[in-house]
């Protein structure tokens, strides 16, 4: 079973990230599902997709629900099984899990998987609101804890306990903006440069804007087969090897830790170890990062350091697109944009162009092995997926 | 009667509303569960307790809000915590009465109750911490 492709990718589209004026969730996804059909010419979409897997936070930001069928609708797959997945901004990354589940069963050959959100129409304030539905009602949202509070509460503990500084946080920002920069579909396309980043107004303490993600419409989208069918589609198919997901307590307040995502390393020892590698293996890695802090403690709970060691990792600069593991290399939630719902098969699509030899600016020179990790909420749900080459 | 009130965070916060911190305690196994649930997520026993806390504890952690929901926009720049109780259990809320340079992981704090019992859901009381 170690290494085995369990499923494998096809072919992947990605709308354009931003502030996408006018245009709605299934409009994006439109967008994305074009893509995906170009990229792989010998796929009939409307005969060889079986079943849809879409990723969605909330209904809240356009007053839409029932996202399964509007996607697969607007996507022109009707009348195909359609079905949303919801865990809050790890929703794309379980609607992977379910399309590889759905491939493994059988039951499928072929299905496209992928994640919507529109936000920025909305006030800032409104979407805060509403990225705070998915943390703990009673007791977090209701005393007034906001999502950037929840990374905040971390990133107190991680700086108390590790001695991990502010400015370690602004090198993930301006690393991944540059990154961004290379990216012509990220959200913020333009360099920051250290000082900018640690002097930008304060969000919740030690957090500041240029440690918190962005607030972004897009979508994203990935059409899998079964391993042995791969190559009818493509002649460069990237297979997933190893796939994890796990859950946690809603309220961070009754974990034991809040320097560390349990189910994130849960997730990430499941695929390690279905995928038969190790983190030293990863030549390439999306990881989540909603908040600076976020990324730094994704670098322990994924093995790339020793607990506690993260933000000396962010600060050594073997996790820039020229180092020792690149991390990010889209630009991340930070810079590419963090639609919520469409971030995991976001993160997917960016390590599918790695591996296809076909990220331009931003190739990772013989990328072999890559991995993404997606996180729902302040922890309580996390997926890690593990990905090779052909 | 309190010994017989449900195991909810409904009935915790009419406790809090009476100035009372309660949590559930698991008869089978010992746990204390705050926010109390009606089964013991440990050993799943729903032969439960009320445990009164005490009302103090050391912060843990802690962050100062600057943007926040509607709601919540007009009290910023607000601090909000997390405690740990005597008893080892931790409980979130907003910090008041103490000035930001003044803050740190450890300090004492206690709970100061709000007796007010709105009338529509959700019918929470808004509890916050501050220096022992």
């Amino acid at each position: 079973m170690k290494g085995k492709p369990l499923a494998s990718i096809v072919s992947a589209g990605l709308s354009k990230f931003g502030k996408m004026e006018g245009l709605y969730g299934r409009e994006l996804f439109a967008q994305a599902a074009k893509e995906a059909y170009e990229r792989c010419p010998n796929l009939d979409p409307k005969k060889d997709i079986q079943a849809l897997f879409i990723g969605h936070m909330g209904e809240s930001y356009e007053h839409q629900g029932h996202t399964g069928a509007t996607a697969a609708d607007w996507a022109g797959l009707t009348p195909i099984a359609a079905l949303r997945t919801e865990a809050a901004c790890a929703s794309s990354g379980v609607a992977l899990r379910v399309g590889i589940m759905a491939i493994l069963s059988g039951m499928y050959d072929v299905v496209m998987v992928g994640g919507v959100e529109k936000m920025t129409h909305r006030t800032t304030p409104e979407v805060t609101e509403f990225l705070a539905m998915a943390s703990d009602f009673p007791f977090e949202q209701w005393h007034g804890i906001t999502f950037p509070g929840l990374y905040a509460l971390m990133a107190t503990a991680h700086m108390h306990m590790y001695g991990t500084t502010e400015e370690q946080l602004a090198h993930i920002s301006v690393k991944n903006h540059y990154n961004g920069s290379l990216n012509p579909k990220a959200h913020m396309q333009k360099v920051v440069t250290l000082e900018k980043a640690l002097s930008s107004r304060v969000i919740a303490w030690p957090l500041k804007l240029y440690d918190c993600s962005l607030i972004t419409d897009g979508a994203s989208c990935l059409i899998l087969t079964r391993p042995e069918l791969a190559k009818k589609y493509t002649d460069m198919p990237v297979h997933i090897i190893g796939t994890g997901h796990a859950c946690d307590t809603i309220g961070i307040y009754e974990r034991e830790s809040y320097t560390t995502l349990k189910a994130a390393k849960l997730a990430a020892k499941q695929a390690y170890e279905m995928a038969g590698v190790s983190p030293k293996d990863i030549d390439v890695a999306e990881v989540h990062d909603c908040f600076t802090i976020a990324e730094i403690i994704a670098y322990e709970d994924l093995g790339f350091c020793e607990e506690g060691m993260g933000g000396r990792l962010a600060e050594s600069g073997e996790t820039r697109l020229d180092g020792r593991l690149p991390v990010n290399t889209s630009g991340g939630l930070k810079a590419k944009g963090h639609p919520v719902g469409a971030t995991g098969t976001a993160q997917a699509y960016e390590i599918y162009l790695q591996l296809t030899d076909q990220a331009d600016k931003r190739q990772v020179k013989d990328a072999a092995i890559g991995l993404s990790h997606n996180v729902g909420g302040s922890g309580a749900t996390a997926t890690v997926h593990i990905y090779r080459r052909e | 009667m309190a010994e017989t009130a449900p195991f909810t965070i409904e009935q915790f916060y009419r406790f809090m509303s009476q100035g009372k911190l309660m949590a559930a305690q698991c008869m089978e196994c010992g746990k204390i569960m705050l926010p109390p649930r009606p089964v013991c997520d440990k050993c799943f026993s729903d032969k439960l307790q009320w445990k009164e806390l005490t009302p103090k504890g050391r912060l843990e952690t802690y962050t100062v809000i600057h943007v926040a929901p509607p709601k919540f926009q007009p009290l910023t720049p607000y601090t909000v915590g997390i405690v740990r109780l005597e008893e080892g259990i931790r409980l979130p809320g907003m910090i008041k009465g103490v000035e930001l340079e003044n803050l740190h992981v450890g300090m004492e704090l206690e709970i100061a109750f709000d007796s007010s019992l709105p009338s529509e859901w959700p019918a929470w009381p808004k509890y916050y911490f501050k220096p022992a």
